[in-house]
């Protein structure tokens, strides 16, 4: 009986791997024949933005309207009607740090604008537009902490926490590489985590870090910025007639004024922060 | 996806040997505390029945995603500091129990009291029946069922991965999320789950067909 | 900590539509998963050649896997075979997948339960298979499962919480969204959501435990 149960394990065990690797493979074949999205786009006149729902000043649920708020939010309505017109309809699609790469990649969304900064290794996923947005990479830390700058994360002991997913955990590990690093899904569990003391300091970008500073006393942003971290709006690899349409629209909405507006709307005022250096 | 795990196998493993270490913790005190409350709800004292009934009840009808992330997130404010894995592992265990206490109990009720009568009456003090009369017979009867609740137990342990907690789910996350290889990673981590609760679930059905 | 904010009419109807969404993924995936999961626990029953073994198989997998994996597999894989889903879609799909295999399992080892000259009596009194399982094999079957079965539904409701990873809308993905905006309200958000789903899970298992004290008395 025994080895009857043993040789029906492995069986099935093999099963898993020939389906499981037949499924990757045609998922592989679907990539590689995929449609033009421009052309989707343009016909079904609706663009499905990836967004986020958990950044303040980018893209953040409302509880009062239920309704998402932020520049990330206001930019991609105005892109949408700068490319197919007034009836135009951008569908907002709420992913985090951890799904938006993959609900591109698999064809849930056609685009994202969801602090995605431009990097290497995204870049051989994905194509990016022209970046929107200058961010840097900083720290937030209780007020009366003794972390001032990255140096004072590089020690042993040390734990930083961070969004899955994010280019900010790569750069920990690589500016104090002493430092632990304790990922979470977005920046609602990363905040919550630092305060109930699972970490000293909280690392992503400035603008994150500052929206999220301006709600919470007794939290500062400390150190400046140590990383240069230019935002994108990401489409699928390949992409690339549609990624020009985006990079058209944004040139359009930077000179009529509109995207000047929409930066004064959302981070004037902001402690820490130069519109002028992100809008560079 | 072979050379995804090959190129990954470290990161895979780290969180296979926490998924194995948090699950065997967690059953191990599930183990007792549900034994305990099983007891405690089969006593002939009203009072210690009903709270072994509120703890029951209490951690059945609440998901184990949010005990875990209260014992992540609230308690270290109060009591003391908890990691991930271990405020992981307490809520595993708790939760655990509680479907562990229903099962004993079950074991136990079907035990009979005529035996717990014919124990007594050979001089044996409530305790003593209960410990070496009652409990070996409850257990042999709950076998299968709490093997299943081990079953559950390992696929519950993900939610280590919400807290932080190193285990094979959270490993995965962050191999996905840097190799943008999502779904054969996550096969590779639901393979690593299959070889924990394969050979048990077939062991436990087993068991159940003797 | 500060209860009296927290719980403003503002947050409270923010964690309402959440409860609400919670519910109706429940009821749908409860609806679907039942039929599904007998359905199943019907075909493995009957021993029929391969489509009982594959099926077995194929249940014996899902429920073995930890529900969160099906979740990302749905979410994640299911758009790469051309089906384009939203979180909802997404969770509901991976819920009756992995509650259907649960309730599968509950379904043979209930007609298993049933004697076996109930079955070859009611074929000989000139019922059909179907008609035999339909009229009088099922029906014994279902009142013997009634208590496991509820309480793989209560089961149900409290893992839609692990569909706040896809960031479905339920109650507990609202909360944290309160919370993670103004971390005071954290704890008064983790007692009243805990609250709330032991109110709906404990009137579903009291349910449970009425009709089995109902049908024991028969």
């Amino acid at each position: 009986m025994k080895s009857k149960i043993k040789r029906f394990f492995l069986l099935a065990l093999a099963l898993v791997l020939a389906v499981s690797l037949s499924a990757c493979e045609s998922s592989g074949q679907a990539a590689s024949s995929q449609v033009n999205t421009w052309k989707q786009v343009e016909k079904s006149k609706t663009i499905i933005w990836g967004v986020r729902n958990d950044t303040r000043l980018f893209g953040l649920m409302d509880i009062k309207s239920a309704k998402l708020v932020g520049f990330d939010i206001d930019l991609a309505k105005a892109i949408t009607k700068q490319l197919l017109g007034k009836d135009g309809k951008a569908v907002l699609f709420q992913t985090s740090s951890k799904t938006k790469i993959p609900v591109l990649k698999n064809g849930n969304v056609d685009a994202l604008m969801a602090t995605v900064t431009i990097t290497p290794d995204r870049k051989k996923q994905v194509t990016f537009s022209d970046p929107y947005f200058n961010a840097g990479q900083s720290l937030l830390v209780k007020s009366d902490s003794k972390i001032k700058s990255i140096k004072d994360l590089n020690k042993n002991g040390i734990t930083v926490v961070a969004v899955k997913g994010t280019t900010a955990v790569a750069n920990i590990h690589k500016f104090a590489p002493k430092a632990r690093v304790l990922e979470f899904d977005d920046y609602g569990q990363c905040f919550t985590a630092l305060k109930a003391g699972q970490g000293q300091a909280m690392s992503t970008d400035n603008g994150i870090l500052a929206g999220i500073a301006a709600e919470n006393k007794g939290y500062s942003v400390v150190g400046g910025t140590f990383t240069h971290e230019p935002y994108g709006i990401a489409v699928d690899k390949g992409q690339t007639e549609f990624a020009q349409k985006i990079n058209q629209a944004l040139k359009e909405l930077k000179q009529n004024g509109t995207y000047n507006k929409l930066m004064h709307k959302w981070f004037d005022g902001i402690p820490g922060f130069s519109i002028k250096e992100a809008a560079r | 996806m072979w050379e995804l795990f090959i190129n990954n196998w470290q990161t895979f493993l780290i969180g296979f040997a926490n998924t194995v270490f948090s699950s065997i913790l967690a059953l191990i005190g599930s183990l007792v505390i549900g034994s305990g409350f099983a007891i405690l709800e089969t006593v002939p004292n009203k009072f210690w029945r009903i709270v072994a009934k509120i703890y029951i009840e209490i951690f059945r009808n609440i998901p184990l995603l949010v005990i875990a992330m209260i014992f992540y997130l609230v308690v270290p404010q109060f009591l003391f500091k908890v990691n991930g894995f271990t405020a992981g592992t307490i809520g595993l265990t708790l939760y655990t129990s509680a479907f562990i206490a229903e099962t004993v109990r079950s074991g136990i009720n079907a035990v009979g009291d005529g035996q717990m009568e014919g124990a007594r009456s050979n001089g044996m003090t409530y305790w003593q029946a209960m410990r070496y009369v009652i409990l070996p017979q409850a257990f042999r009867i709950v076998i299968p069922p709490l093997g299943n609740q081990f079953v559950n137990l390992i696929k519950n342990s993900s939610v280590l991965a919400f807290v932080a907690g190193f285990d094979l789910m959270y490993q995965g996350d962050i191999v996905a999320s840097n190799t943008f290889e999502t779904i054969p990673t996550y096969i590779i981590i639901g393979i690593f789950y299959l070889i924990l609760t394969m050979p048990l679930s077939y062991y436990m059905q087993h068991l159940e067909n003797k | 900590m500060d209860f009296v904010n927290a719980l403003s009419w503002v947050n409270f109807r923010f964690l309402l539509q959440g409860l609400w969404v919670t519910i109706y993924v429940s009821l749908i995936s409860i609806a679907l998963s039942f039929l599904i999961g007998l359905l199943l626990g019907t075909i493995r029953y009957t021993k029929t050649p391969i489509i009982s073994k594959l099926v077995g198989f194929i249940v014996d997998v899902v429920r073995n896997l930890p529900l969160l994996l099906i979740i990302f597999f749905t979410y994640f894989g299911l758009p790469g075979i051309g089906v384009r889903v939203n979180s909802l879609v997404a969770s509901i799909i991976a819920l009756v997948i992995f509650e259907s295999a649960m309730i599968s399992e509950i379904v043979r080892s209930g007609i298993n339960a049933v004697d076996e000259g109930q079955m070859e009596g009611a074929r000989s009194n000139g019922m059909n298979f179907v008609q035999a399982m339909f009229y009088v094999v099922m029906p014994q079957a279902l009142l013997k499962m009634i208590p496991t079965l509820l309480s793989q539904f209560v089961s149900l409701v409290k893992d839609t919480s692990l569909a706040t990873i896809i960031i479905l809308p339920e109650l507990l993905y609202h909360a944290q969204i309160v919370y993670s905006q103004n971390t005071n309200y954290m704890i008064p958000m983790y007692l009243i959501i805990a609250a709330m789903y032991f109110v709906v899970c404990f009137c579903l298992s009291m349910f449970a435990s009425y009709l089995q004290r109902k049908f024991d008395s028969r």
